[in-house]
């Protein structure tokens, strides 16, 4: 049984211009220990269904408008707020591309980092407390850690923050971590060392992580398995080496297709998708990727593609999938 | 023998004074751009690669003299840009241009894309107000937008569609060189592409000259003839793109290339981690700067600064030990295979 089950998701946001659905249909599972790679562009919904899951989705504006989160034989979507800040705290961490958003500028590191220790431990001293707090930050490789306990947010560096951020997170030992960005704002070799981090902590302590990002690069090096997802429905769901292997959606193949990669040559032209990622309030009917697939027929944009699976281990959202498939493998 | 360079920049030094006390006294100096230079020849792109603080964006904007530049000069077409009066620095704008991350903050959100684009030739007194719209309405078409994008406001356009009405502008008075400034980086893979192959066009169509500034090495490696990489104010390493990329010789630029991640799941993955942070540029660290997180380091590179040797045509590098790592990577890789 799957550690956390999303099933059939759908989230709706209040705008201006009306009620629009933003998560149509989503259905995720997380296994224990695993590394999931939640992959799209800005606005596919990979960050709203992660919110979803923690219970933080911006209020009144976003609702669940249907579906389950299942996580421990309970729904998610059901609990009350008291119920879900118990579960936020113990049981699922999330870390944001930005730390300084969930660091409290006034605060000193080491009193942040202290806080769940003392909320779960009520009677701990002072010098308890801060000899936790300074285990923690030896923990995620922080150096001089004696000294940053007493500085602020503002005085460490971006990769020191985000390692401070972990390690907040993964003081009560969640089983779920889940990682949204969190290497995005970062320079390639801090990028690295945290990527790095996270490998050894999930060996560690045996956590399963759902790792948001548009990032390929980072996807291909840490998740196991792969949702991508397209205007807030997933377009396909594979194993790593299965996806970049075989792309079976249009739109993961263009994605995959239109990455400069350091092999390839200099000044050639890349491949593109036309268009532009759709605004949540100009959606296309039927497949919400077929105003810009070269593969669209009539079809495709008026009846929604359900999620099938295409093979034991792998799904897809796509009306053409079996005959492009059969193309793809004849030219190769 | 090479083209003459279009753009020639010598010992280009740029220092932010770092003010303190009661008295805001200047306390110490963050060294951005240490004694940087190099060239850039007609039409070709020469990317400027780096980390955060590497300097890379301060060089774009003293270049252009947006920053006063502390020391150093800038030849532009044999000219002085340093020595340049008022007058004649608006007259360069016609020649060189700069394109920043968000086109957004540099667009005026209450004027129409047409009243924007139209701008430059206002500026610059060129063609009367009809030819002007005609003017604009082709340089919509040529980054593929719709003329109608001339009526609307730059609010109701995406970021990439932003970025193509920030290119529109920039190429309006047909520059020899354009600075991007990390002009793809906020982009979505889709659209980045688009707008790399817009400039790869443009770049052919007008014999441009880019200067391309990011942090992506992929992207800039993609877009260049040459690159040369920054770290802490510095030029460490400069060489054809192709080459820096098959075979990197400064061990900064090793780690930086080591350090992206593939999208390639069944690629190899021992790679070089540096450790730590980039230090502060306001005390770097004496001799080589990247002393502190090398791991070739000796005591001759804290106490010596290297001298940047050009090695080719193409290719200089600011390493003492540089020959014995290309020499010790080659072995390795010879056995390896």
């Amino acid at each position: 049984m799957p550690l956390l089950s999303i099933e059939n998701l759908s989230i709706s946001f209040e705008t201006d211009e009306g009620v629009v659905d933003v998560i149509d249909d989503v259905s995720i599972s997380l296994e224990e220990g695993e590394t999931l790679g939640l992959v799209g562009e800005s606005g596919c919904g990979k960050s709203v269904t992660a919110l979803a899951v923690m219970g933080l989705l911006p209020k009144p504006a976003g609702r669940v408008t249907g579906g389950v989160i299942r996580f421990e034989g309970r729904d998610l979507t059901q609990l009350t707020s008291e119920q879900l800040s118990r579960v936020r705290g113990d049981q699922v961490a999330m870390i944001f591309q930005e730390p300084m958003t969930a660091l409290n500028p006034v605060h000193r590191v080491g009193k942040q980092l202290g806080e769940s220790y003392r909320l779960h431990h009520p009677n701990a001293s002072k010098a308890e407390i801060r000899s936790e707090a300074l285990r923690l930050m030896d923990h995620v490789g922080i150096p001089a850690a004696e000294r940053r306990l007493d500085e602020y947010p503002h005085q460490l560096s971006g990769g020191m923050r985000q390692r401070v951020m972990i390690a907040m997170a993964l003081s009560s030992r969640p089983r779920i971590l889940i990682a949204d960005e969190p290497t995005t704002a970062l320079d390639v070799t801090i990028q690295a060392q945290i990527l790095e981090l996270l490998r050894d902590l999930q060996r560690e302590y045996g956590m399963s992580i759902i790792f948001i990002t548009h990032d390929l690069g980072v996807i291909a090096e840490l998740a196991s398995r792969v949702v991508v997802m397209y205007a807030g429905r997933i377009a396909e769901e594979a194993s790593v080496e299965t996806l970049f292997a075989s792309p079976l959606h249009p739109y993961t193949r263009g994605l995959l297709d239109s990455i400069p990669r350091l092999e390839s040559e200099s000044k050639s032209v890349l491949p593109t998708i036309p268009g532009v990622v759709p605004s949540i309030d100009e959606l296309p009917v039927g497949c919400r990727f077929s105003n810009r697939c070269e593969f669209a027929q009539d079809q495709c944009s008026i009846n929604k593609p359900l999620l099938e699976l295409a093979t034991e281990s792998r799904t897809v959202a796509c009306l053409r999938w079996r005959e492009l498939e059969q193309n793809a493998v004849a030219t190769a | 023998m090479k083209d003459d360079p279009i753009l020639l920049i010598e010992q280009l030094t740029k220092h932010f004074p770092v003010r303190g006390g009661l008295f805001l006294r200047t306390v110490g100096h963050v060294h951005a751009v240490d004694d940087v230079s190099f060239e850039v020849r007609r039409g070709e792109t020469l990317g400027l690669v780096g980390e955060s603080g590497c300097g890379k964006s301060t060089v774009g904007k003293a270049l252009l003299r947006l920053y006063e530049p502390t020391s150093g000069s800038v030849f532009f077409e044999g000219e002085d840009v340093t020595q340049m009066d008022r007058k004649r620095l608006r007259t360069l704008r016609k020649d060189i241009q700069i394109i920043f991350q968000d086109p957004f903050e540099s667009l005026n959100a209450r004027h129409t894309v047409g009243k924007i684009l139209a701008e430059p030739f206002v500026i610059h007194k060129v063609g009367t107000p009809e030819e002007r719209q005609q003017r604009v309405a082709s340089l919509l078409e040529r980054v593929g937008l719709d003329a109608s994008a001339a009526n609307r406001f730059p609010h109701e356009f995406s970021g990439g569609q932003r970025q193509r009405i920030g290119i529109a502008r920039a190429i309006a008075l047909e520059p020899k060189l354009i600075v991007c400034d990390e002009a793809v980086s906020a982009l979505d893979v889709s659209v980045q592409s688009q707008v790399i192959n817009l400039l790869l066009d443009l770049q052919r169509e007008m014999n441009l000259a880019l200067i391309f500034i990011a942090h992506d090495l992929a992207v800039v490696k993609h877009i260049s003839d040459r690159v040369a990489v920054m770290y802490l104010g510095e030029i460490v390493e400069t060489e054809i793109a192709q080459e820096i990329y098959d075979a990197p010789k400064h061990p900064y630029t090793q780690a930086l290339l080591s350090a992206i991640p593939i999208p390639d799941p069944t690629a190899s993955k021992d790679r070089v981690i540096l450790s730590g942070d980039v230090p502060s540029p306001i005390t770097p660290p004496t001799g080589c700067r990247f002393h502190t997180r090398c791991a070739h380091a000796t005591s001759v590179c804290i106490n010596q600064k290297p001298f940047r040797e050009r090695i080719s045509d193409d290719a200089s590098i600011a390493c003492h030990h540089w020959e014995k790592i290309s020499n010790d990577r080659g072995v390795s890789t010879s056995n390896a295979s």
